[in-house]
């Protein structure tokens, strides 16, 4: 009788062992699926196909240093999108221009808000082909910030930017496209505010 | 009380076999893998009525062009509770169900090693199926996004997200606990001689199988919860407006996706693997080569998932490494179907309604796995993809592979279960009805996919409506099937002939040394292993 027992704590033993490492498995790959995959896929989205995701005012010693290629001449397209989600309506001033790799060159985007309220805006951009977008450089841009438009309100946004010299030699034209999506948040966030300093009369 | 083996059969006929008595007691706290196993059976039964109701909603609305019977909102909350009831509530249920019965009867165990753990994994899910279904009754309807939840379609719901988002929680820590019982009943209660190598291919594969579930499942709920928080507590992992990325949900989704495609296919595989020696009277063609192939389809299903997803927009060298990774697939998947083949070959077959199923498994897969080979071109797949190739295709794998397989078992094993034999005339006249009526059904979606027609759609272009009306009429005729099956088992459960200890003549393996129907209890002391004991005793091949 105390042989079965024996063999009985042991087998529990060995169950425990299971469970242990299964639940160790289980937590890890949770974590792995909340806390690891979102970061590993920017590092392989920018390291290994060459996607940047960065949304942010480009280094600025790194654009000074760019010796302009007067030789070369690279089409830049413009597109404006807005999700439906949000009553805007936002658009290109000029659909493509012709720059220099490496000289400065401004262009301007205009939204109006078509909704009766103030709406908080945030636009995202997207470069394509995909892997110019590392050759893309933005020195300042209506996208970096929370854009707001009150009701009926326009506005003229610009976009200043520089092609790196070093840009693959075979794309020879480029598209920079913005979606403009409504910042729910941010637009909730107004309106509680507006309603507590205008109290309706 | 010893249940050994050598005088299992004194106790054929033996009524003390220590069943609890009263239905509470009996079902609901249960601990008893037979009884467990029989509960999550049932459960996958009436959920698959459910979902196969909900597929007659989806075709009656399909069988001519234009709106005739429900909203397009409705007719999207049905395609996306039918995936998810077939997949999470009849499929993976019916297979745990199975493995509970048979892996302890297959390894000479006598019970679960967590047979309390066993009992809580079952009665979570009718509990999470209940908040999935009951959102169908709810203002604003049930999850209407795809079975696939991708962002930010899928947020767009209302309280349906909540609950589909706990629901599939739920399901997923039922299937993660059922998975390590598995895991330690397999590793921990084999009886003396049964070794890793010499075990039958269902419990292999249930052991790759149970890998699987505890490495993705987790990575499903880390998916879901991040839906979860976007939708109600402001954050952007998903939501472009906040920095985030919806095409990263299709990534992790997918990451679980293709391993959890593969849960619903490697058991059916086990099954098959089984039944195919048994009619052919040989030994399995390849026993080795078999277990290492379904670890290798398991190994590549973790680095396949993006091939869901080659139209999101990725670079051309993911494009094709997913492309050429998803056909290196078809290598272990063709040593098995050509080890299927091999196993008859030469064999003394004879065609018992458990064997119809497997060979009809076998061909009707097959034909899955081509069209999922011309999926995974990327090219191609930029015309099929989301249209209803795809949904031949899944149907394909999922129907006549998976449920075939699983009504294959079910007749298989029904005799050692209940000690009754079913009716051979109406076991093939229900095998044959589906035949028909599955290929009706799904055959012709392969046309339709091919001409363009589009999946999760209500209405459709006049172009595509022949077609969807045979399909319909199949659908209609594989409703039937599921009733057909109450019938001739209930009529074998009442009056079926007797059956004996082994009552498949070539079947091997320590389930059928116990008697029919199994005892409450077996092995309570391990068996002896005795020389062609085992199917796969031998393993010099």
């Amino acid at each position: 009788m105390s042989n079965t027992n024996e063999s009985q704590s042991e087998s529990q033993k060995k169950n425990w062992r299971v469970i242990k490492i299964g639940l160790i498995v289980c937590v890890a790959s949770f974590l792995f699926g909340f806390r690891v995959m979102p970061p590993i896929y920017r590092i392989a989205c920018e390291h290994i196909f060459g996607i940047k995701f960065e949304n942010k005012v480009a280094d600025g010693a790194k654009v000074a240093g760019f010796a302009p290629d007067m030789e070369r001449t690279v089409e830049v397209q413009f597109v404006g999108n807005v999700n439906s989600a949000l009553s805007w309506k936002f658009a290109p001033e000029v659909f493509s221009v012709k720059v220099h790799p490496g000289v400065l060159t401004e262009a301007w985007f205009d939204a109006s808000n078509l909704a009766p309220e103030a709406i908080v805006g945030n636009a995202v951009p997207s470069i394509a082909p995909n892997r110019a977008s590392l050759y893309f450089n933005k020195t300042e841009c209506f996208c970096f910030t929370e854009q707001m438009l009150k009701a009926g309100e326009s506005r003229r946004m610009p976009v200043r930017f520089v092609v790196d010299p070093k840009l693959p030699a075979d794309i020879k034209q480029l598209t920079l496209s913005y979606t403009f999506y409504n910042n729910e948040l941010a637009t909730k966030r107004l309106a509680a505010q507006e309603a507590s300093t205008q109290p309706k009369s | 009380m010893a249940n050994t083996a050598a005088h299992a059969d004194d106790h054929a006929h033996d009524d003390h076999d220590h069943k609890p008595e009263g239905f509470l007691d009996r079902w609901l706290f249960t601990t008893n893998h037979k009884d467990i196993g029989t509960l999550y059976l049932i459960f996958a039964f009436t959920m698959a009525v459910i979902g196969a109701a909900m597929s007659v909603v989806i075709r009656t609305e399909l069988m001519s062009p234009g709106l005739q019977h429900v909203q397009p909102y409705f007719f999207n909350q049905m395609t996306t509770l039918h995936a998810l009831v077939m997949i999470f509530g009849a499929v993976m249920p019916a297979f745990v169900g199975l493995a509970n019965w048979m892996i302890p009867l297959q390894i000479g165990a006598p019970d679960m090693a967590l047979p309390r753990m066993n009992n809580w994994s079952f009665w979570i899910m009718p509990f999470a199926f209940l908040m999935l279904l009951g959102t169908l009754f709810m203002p604003g309807g049930g999850p209407a996004g795809g079975w696939t939840m991708y962002p930010p379609l899928a947020l767009q719901g209302g309280a349906s997200v909540a609950f589909m988002v706990f629901a599939v929680h739920m399901m997923g820590i039922s299937s993660i606990m059922g998975a390590i019982n598995i895991i330690a009943t397999i590793l921990n209660m084999r009886a003396p001689g049964v070794d890793l190598l010499k075990m039958p291919l269902f419990t292999w594969t249930w052991l790759i199988t149970a890998f699987l579930l505890i490495a993705v499942m987790p990575v499903l709920a880390g998916a879901v919860t991040m839906l979860l928080t976007d939708k109600f507590f402001g954050t952007s992992f998903f939501n472009a407006a906040g920095g985030g990325d919806p095409v990263m949900f299709q990534h992790i989704f997918w990451f679980f996706g293709h391993p959890e495609v593969y849960i619903m296919i490697l058991p059916a595989f086990g099954i098959v693997s089984e039944i195919i020696p048994t009619f052919s009277r040989k030994p399995l063609f390849g026993y080795q080569a078999m277990v290492y192939a379904v670890a290798s389809i398991a190994f590549l299903s973790f680095i396949v998932w993006a091939h869901h997803m080659f139209t999101v927009g990725m670079p051309l060298g993911g494009e094709l490494f997913f492309m050429y990774s998803t056909m290196l697939i078809a290598i272990p998947t063709g040593v098995k179907v050509f080890n299927w083949v091999s196993t008859m070959w030469k064999g003394s077959m004879t065609f018992e309604t458990p064997m119809l199923w497997a060979i009809g498994f076998v061909i009707l897969f097959t034909i899955g796995g081509f069209s999922g080979l011309m999926l995974a071109i990327v090219p191609a797949d930029f015309q099929y993809h989301d249209t209803y190739f795809v949904v031949a295709h899944f149907h394909y794998v999922l129907v006549t592979g998976a449920i075939f397989s699983i009504i294959a078992a079910i007749y298989y094993w029904w005799p050692k279960w209940t000690g009754r034999m079913v009716n051979e005339t109406w076991g093939k006249f229900h095998f044959w009805w589906t035949m028909v009526f599955v290929n009706l059904t799904f055959f012709p979606q392969h046309f339709l996919g091919l001409a363009g027609m589009p999946r999760r759609i209500p209405d459709y272009n006049v172009a595509f409506a022949d077609w969807n009306f045979i399909s319909s009429i199949g659908a209609f005729g594989m409703f039937l099937t599921p009733f057909m099956m109450i019938a001739i088992f209930a009529v074998s459960k009442k009056s079926g002939v007797k059956a004996t200890q082994r009552p498949w003549e070539g079947a091997h393996g320590l389930e059928w040394e116990v008697p029919s129907p199994a005892p409450h209890h077996t092995f309570t002391t391990p068996p002896v292993i005795k020389p062609g004991m085992l199917a796969h005793g031998d393993v010099s091949h």
